[in-house]
């Protein structure tokens, strides 16, 4: 799940919580995972709260059910601008101060743009929570645009774009990757943008965009820490619930035709110091296409290339010393068509073509065979013993129940992923692989250095 | 910064100003409690009680990273950090990694320039056999040819990526610069030649020679109470050697001033650039940090980012931070820019490396920072991970066991004057030494 951020952080920063999903939460069936409080305001925005008492802090996140795949053609970047721009001023505060006043507040804050969501959060001390919120509901409705704000911008996201994907031949070719994967579905343009059409978009279109879709029955409002839903029902209902409802959203997305062919990209830089091989394949979400294969290919997944245990790790990596490491995930919680993903890098003496082929003849065995039922059992048992790290967490509760709301997905389908996982049984996942390793729905990405020409290489 | 806005609307916004000075007088109440546990052997470990689920964490770490990697052997450390996980005593690699698995224990290791630490996440279930294979880890591990091969083989390859990555080459570039003859000139994972050079033998040495009871630092977090901790620390590290081998990192003046280019094709250039800062335990630490807080380290609301990003849109990620390593002190930052106004960026960052050094901040300034600075500080306390590597830095910089009591104080003594002197004392755009990678227009490097 990409996701962009309006702050550049050093390390990793969002997309951790995400990878837990994968890596494993919860446990104990019918116990849940993140155990959360819920209700509708009148005007249709829903309220989740996620208690944890480590320490008096709250995080405050506002989730619009908006992503970069619900832009207009021809104006790919317009989610991620808008959100950049959403800290620019509205008719109550001056460009700066929603900021300022935060950081005052000993507070940190940031947004995040993805496929499908687009989110705004603060994390405060308890006893500023009303703060944050009556800024946050401000800006729902009231925001304010000139050229000197968005000019100046604009050039913060083109830079942005370069630090995140020109300069750097892995995210190039993740961009092919996505627009060769999908012929049809929106899920095919960069979250960022492209270039020339972040040049081009004006005002007007952001504006447009902003009141198409923000508004507080196509918002999610999640508040996890050390609070509960009783208290947080009064200022929601203050603050966000005196907000009138906006017309009613649909996201009507193009969706994939049936895809006939394999694909295969390319992309030779000089950058690149060490190969790397990925194959992708459309796959069902929870949500999209045969999604009843979605639990099953977690467990798949986490077989095939979860770990240093898993089996391309220990085929690959270990036993014929072809490749210098060796992985699968699996992607299932968007609201449009999953991915699934195996990826490798060989070791120096290795001939990609060779590593290519014994990856190859590993995913014909494992979607002839699928796996033994024991290593199912152990896999399944991995996945699902570890909710207590997830509530351990302050953000995770609030990360995964906002991407899931915003996403097509319920709470309950959140508290519930345990007791599914547990019931996969070694049948559904031979089914599972065999229905996503088909060559036809896919698309193989190299990643190499550049070769000299023939007049370097003599030299 | 031209709006217009309605005279009610102004004073609204001023509403919200006053309403969030007035709040930030009230600091919350201190909610987590540490304790000093020491074993019957004497371990010692700060322990934060917390029973809300039923997991620990612990962190430790040993003081002497990196920097003591023997010359032509640079990153040992962080080899053997890969390979402590990877099969002790009668588990080989594949049985130890599958039992992590199968008991979600999470358990691994790092290699900083001053440290040797890792961290361990269990459930309290899985309690007892988690310390078993941290004790197996750190007391015999395996080096199995197997691992040892794969694993180097695994850092050699992420050397070979990062040696054509811009943001990489220039960091590298930068601390070579600043430190030309001292240890921490060096890369922590090592050149190809350096980690191909690296035996058995070494990483047996390393072992023997640097993890002990002396040099040892833990923190835990969780649902285990004083007494169980104190009865599982000698069971866990006390097969350790009572004393580190002699070791001594020398204090050093990081060089100032140079200004260096790596051509590289890319359209942005990556800038990074550092100039002499002060050490933790310098009086003027708080202070300085306070500084750098205005200067360059306060996210959304620091003058580099509001006059390279906000204002002229040069980068989307500016920063400045004090790094306090043990031997030498920086202060550090960087950005990344379109080439071709990666002149003007560097430009910026100097003016205002100036501008603070001759005026310092303004007193409005300074009071937002003191409430940011003291208002966050709980905000670090987000996961039971989090709250152990914080018991382990208190322990490391020698900070005392009551000093989440008293941080908060030292900020909030922080004085203008203060700020201004040391604004002065310590920034200095000539001394700042700054590396270019990429294609950048106008830049000239010094030699």
């Amino acid at each position: 799940m990409e996701m962009l951020s309006r702050l550049a952080r050093r390390g990793v920063f969002a997309l951790a919580v995400f990878l837990v999903l994968g890596a494993g939460i919860a446990r104990a069936a019918g116990e849940g995972v993140f155990r959360p409080e819920t209700f509708t305001l009148d005007n249709g925005m829903q309220v989740v709260v996620v208690s944890n008492h480590r320490v008096p802090v709250v995080t405050h996140m506002v989730w619009y059910k908006v992503g970069s795949a619900d832009e207009p053609p021809g104006k790919s970047g317009v989610a991620h601008f808008l959100e950049h721009l959403m800290f620019k001023g509205t008719k109550n505060l001056a460009p700066g101060e929603f900021s300022a006043t935060v950081s005052r507040n000993g507070g940190r804050e940031n947004a995040f743009t993805s496929l499908d969501y687009t989110g705004y959060f603060q994390t405060v001390a308890k006893d500023r929570l009303e703060i944050v919120m009556r800024m946050e509901a401000d800006r729902m409705t009231n925001l304010v645009l000139s050229e000197e704000v968005v000019e100046p911008e604009r050039l913060v996201i083109l830079e942005e774009r370069r630090q995140r994907t020109d300069n750097n031949p892995g995210g190039v070719l993740r961009e092919h990757v996505s627009s060769s994967l999908y012929l049809n579905h929106p899920y095919q343009r960069p979250v960022i943008g492209w270039e020339h059409e972040i040049r081009a978009l004006t005002i007007e279109d952001i504006l447009a965009f902003y009141r198409e879709w923000y508004a507080p029955n196509n918002a999610v409002l999640v508040v996890a820490g050390d609070i509960t839903a009783a208290e947080v029902r009064p200022l929601a209902e203050k603050y966000y619930g005196v907000i009138p409802r906006g017309p009613d959203i649909v996201r009507a997305r193009p969706q994939e035709p049936p895809q006939k062919a394999e694909r295969r990209v390319i992309h030779r830089d000089p950058k690149v110091g060490q190969p790397a091989l990925s194959r992708s394949y459309l796959a069902p979400s929870y949500t999209t296409g045969a999604s009843e294969h979605a639990y099953a290919l977690q467990v798949g997944a986490e077989l095939l290339g979860g770990g240093s245990t898993s089996l391309i790790y220990r085929e690959l990596v270990i036993e014929r010393k072809l490749a210098v490491t060796a992985g699968a995930y699996y992607g299932p919680d968007g609201l449009g068509p999953g991915t699934f993903v195996v990826y490798v890098s060989p070791r120096p003496e290795v001939l990609m073509e060779d590593l290519e082929a014994a990856l190859s003849e590993i995913l014909d065995t494992v979607a002839e065979d699928g796996f033994a039922a024991e290593e199912i059992e152990r896999a399944k048992k991995r996945i699902t013993a570890s909710a207590v790290y997830a509530r351990d967490s302050r953000r995770a509760g609030a990360r995964v129940l906002g991407s899931a709301l915003t996403s097509g997905r319920t709470i309950e389908d959140v508290e519930s992923w345990p007791d599914r996982i547990a019931e996969v049984t070694a049948e559904q996942v031979t089914a599972a692989m065999r229905h996503v390793l088909d060559d036809n729905r896919s698309v193989t990405a190299l990643l190499l250095p550049e070769e000299p020409s023939e007049e370097q290489a003599q030299l | 910064m031209t709006m217009t806005l309605p005279r009610l609307a102004r004073g609204l916004a001023a509403a919200f100003a006053l309403l969030a000075i007035v709040a930030a007088a009230a600091l919350p109440a201190r909610a987590v409690e540490v304790q000093r546990v020491v074993s019957p052997g004497g371990i010692e470990a700060w322990l934060v009680e917390d029973h809300t689920n039923p997991l620990m964490a612990m962190r430790f770490a040993f003081r002497g990273g990196a920097a003591l990697d023997p010359e032509g052997k640079e990153g040992l450390a962080n080899l053997a950090s890969g390979l402590l996980d990877e099969g002790a005593a009668d588990l080989d690699s594949q049985t130890f990694q599958g039992r992590l698995e199968d008991l979600s224990i999470t358990l691994r290791f790092d290699a900083g320039r001053d440290i040797f630490a890792g961290q361990l996440r269990t459930l309290t279930e899985n309690r007892a056999a988690a310390l078993d294979l941290l004790k197996l880890a750190l007391t015999e591990p395996r080096f199995d040819a197997e691992p040892v091969d794969r694993i180097r083989s695994q850092i050699l390859a992420n050397i070979r990526r990062e040696s054509r990555d811009p943001d990489v080459l220039a960091r590298r570039a930068l601390f070579e610069a600043l430190f030309p003859d001292h240890p921490y000139g060096r890369p922590v994972d090592g050149t190809e030649e350096s980690v191909a050079a690296i035996t058995v033998e070494d990483l047996k040495g390393f072992i023997d020679r640097r993890l002990a009871r002396d040099t040892l630092h833990v923190g835990v977090v969780g649902d285990i109470t004083a007494e169980e901790l104190a009865g599982i620390l000698d069971q866990v590290f006390g097969g350790l050697p009572e004393t580190a081998a002699p070791w001594n990192v020398p204090e050093v003046e990081p060089k100032s001033g140079e200004t260096i280019v790596i051509s590289k094709p890319a359209p942005q250039s990556a800038i990074v650039f550092a100039q002499p800062g002060i050490l933790r335990d310098d009086p003027d630490y708080y202070v300085a940090s306070t500084l750098n807080h205005i200067l360059g380290g306060g996210g959304f609301t620091s003058r580099l980012y509001e006059e390279v990003r906000e204002r002229r849109g040069l980068a989307y990620s500016v920063y400045s931070a004090l790094l306090p390593l043990d031997a030498a002190g920086l202060v550090f930052g960087g950005a990344g820019t379109a080439n071709a106004r990666a002149a003007e960026t560097v430009e910026v960052v100097r003016r205002e490396w100036a501008r603070m050094a001759a005026a310092g901040p303004t007193e409005q300034e300074l009071a937002d920072a003191k409430l940011y600075l003291t208002g966050s500080f709980p905000l670090r306390f987000s996961s039971s991970d989090r709250v152990a590597r914080i018991l382990v830095a208190m322990q490391i910089e020698d900070l005392g066991i009551d000093y989440l009591d008293r941080r908060n104080e030292l900020i909030e003594a922080v004085t203008l004057e203060d700020v201004r002197r040391v604004a002065g004392d310590l920034l200095d755009p000539e001394a700042l030494t700054v590396v270019v990678a990429g294609e950048p227009d106008g830049i000239t490097a010094t030699n």
